[in-house]
């Protein structure tokens, strides 16, 4: 995929967002280039989550605009987010677990009315484990794999934003290395991804860009090496003990 | 012997438990998308009745009539689920249950006052109201062409769900309203058609129903209504399937103890009549109790998984 490199693809702007009267947003702004890897890390609660639901028009904003490709999408329906190239792996995968595993991944085109078959072919490429399991109920299958299906799923729609919520969640650590492994390729293809972690050290790793969230505010933004290596980052996110 | 004198109640059983199939199928899809036990159910298949009275009255052909009356109560379903559910789509399940109460006493009190309150003569179809002989027993052909139908309908409704992309959808709303909302899916949509499927195929069983009753009434719908929501809890609310065999089961068996007195005596094991007739509806009404303490999920029905 040749995508121009450098362009911003996503602005927000001064985005507050309340959950009756709490407000978890408290005016963040961010920006996402074109190819990049953004990563989001930062606490329970931080509004890592919400910022993502927000883009994806699944909560509605208090304040502050979302600007995709130059155009404002605040204010849209979910429908009409999807429908401009912005997928989310959603937190705990949330795969259809009553529909089978080639479902799902159809059930992630379903705005799409072209041939969807090359992308299927595409996505078991990536993931040769749900192509063996291409009958069996997403239900079924274990943790990792419902990960990389609801991966698969959001690539259906050949996104131009994937945005991705704590992928790593309660995974064992070598299926974590694949999930990076995968945003790595992913992000090779030259898809746009927007990555919200708890994992810290793994989402910064792979992160040309990294903010970080505090109850609601930006903190610190830089490069994800910045960050690795600063030393507010190395205290509070990544553990002195860890590598 | 004895077979001649079960037949024609098993029969009428058959007849009668496809009827409720196909108001069952309407609460068990309802509660499978939005955990909803939609009370107005029964009254739209009433009002679906008094449409047929009054859409034979106006003098139209029967052929424009049954489409119509078909067609106008899908699109009633359609309304109550936009006035009365959607604005509490995100309110407490409870608020939604009233609301459904709400409707089913307006839809009740709006008959009441188009009627005044009299019983309407029924029309009589032509075709499916003829008698005929089946195996020595008299009935109408309603009775023979009820079950045919209904398996039919059912057959076409599952694989519309199994087989399509609005079928597809429904499922999936139905385990996760979130999720379906970022697959691009407009669950509203999706919620409109399970109310105008339910809808049709209730307004399909009060043609079948009411064709072997002489009148219909405002309350008309609220028994039926409630033995079809007992078989979509008996199959286990939610499954498609097991509303359909509770539902043939249900009709079955009240029918056969409609007759048992006549059968017992036939058979020779009593020799007066018992009035055993009169507990063909507490049978039902006894039975949701037995299942819901026995078996709550009922015979098809998933484990009830709250969310986390």
């Amino acid at each position: 995929m040749n995508v121009e490199k450098g362009l911003l693809l996503l602005h927000i702007d001064d985005l507050h967002v309340s959950y009756g009267g709490i407000e978890a947003l408290k005016g963040i702004s961010l920006d996402v280039y074109k190819g990049d890897i953004v990563t989001l890390i930062g606490a329970n609660g931080a509004g890592k989550s919400t910022t993502l639901r927000a883009i994806s028009g699944l909560v509605p904003i208090k304040s502050g605009t979302i600007t995709y490709e130059g155009g404002v999408i605040d204010g849209q329906s979910p429908q009409q987010i999807v429908s401009e190239g912005i997928c989310m792996v959603p937190e705990g995968r949330r795969v259809f677990p009553n529909l089978t595993v080639l479902e799902n991944l159809r059930i992630g085109a379903y705005l799409r009315r072209d041939d969807i078959q090359p992308d299927i072919e595409h996505v078991y490429d990536l993931f040769p484990r749900l192509k063996e399991r291409s009958w069996q109920l997403a239900g079924t299958l274990s943790g990792g794999e419902q990960q990389m299906l609801a991966v698969g799923r959001a690539l259906m729609m050949r996104p131009k934003l994937l945005m991705m919520d704590e992928p790593s969640l309660g995974l064992a650590p070598l299926v974590i290395r694949d999930i990076f492994r995968i945003i790595r390729t992913l992000h090779d293809e030259g898809i746009t991804i927007l990555l919200v972690e708890q994992n810290a050290n793994a989402a910064l790793r792979v992160a040309d860009r990294a903010y970080v969230l505090e109850t609601g505010s930006l903190g610190i933004s830089g490069t994800g090496e910045e960050l690795l290596n600063d030393p507010s980052v190395k205290e509070a996110y990544l553990g002195k003990a860890r590598s | 012997m004895l077979w001649n004198t079960v037949f024609p109640y098993l029969l009428s059983g058959i007849s009668v438990g496809g009827q409720y199939a196909l108001i069952a199928i309407g609460y068990t899809m309802v509660y499978g998308i939005l955990r909803l036990i939609n009370f107005a159910h029964g009254d739209v298949f009433m009002v679906a009745g008094i449409l047929m009275v009054y859409a034979v009255a106006s003098g139209m052909p029967l052929w424009i009539t049954v489409p119509l009356v078909l067609i106008v109560t899908s699109l009633i379903g359609f309304l109550i689920e936009r006035a009365a559910y959607k604005p509490l789509r995100s309110a407490p399940r409870m608020s939604v249950m009233i609301s459904a109460i709400g409707v089913s006493y307006t839809l009740q009190n709006l008959v009441l006052y188009i009627t005044g309150g009299l019983n309407k003569t029924y029309p009589t179809i032509p075709w499916i109201s003829d008698t005929v002989e089946i195996m020595g027993a008299k009935t109408k052909l309603v009775t023979v062409v009820t079950p045919f139908l209904t398996v039919i309908l059912v057959v076409l409704l599952v694989l519309l769900i199994n087989r399509t992309k609005v079928g597809m959808a429904m499922r999936a709303v139905s385990k996760d309203f979130e999720t379906s909302q970022l697959m691009g899916i407009r669950i509203n949509s999706v919620i409109s058609v399970t109310f105008v499927i339910g809808s049709f195929l209730a307004a399909v069983g009060s043609v079948l129903y009411f064709t072997n009753y002489p009148t219909v009434i405002q309350t008309s719908g609220a028994m039926p209504g409630l033995k079809a929501f007992v078989a979509a809890v008996f199959g286990g609310i939610g499954s498609i399937p097991g509303a359909v065999i509770g539902a043939f089961i249900i009709g079955i068996m009240e029918n056969i103890i409609k007759g048992l007195d006549v059968i017992l005596f036939k058979a020779g094991i009593i020799s007066k009549p018992l009035g055993l007739a009169t507990f063909s509806d507490a049978f039902t009404f006894a039975l949701l109790i037995i299942i819901l303490l026995v078996k709550p999920t009922g015979l098809f029905g998933e484990k009830a998984t709250d969310k986390v």
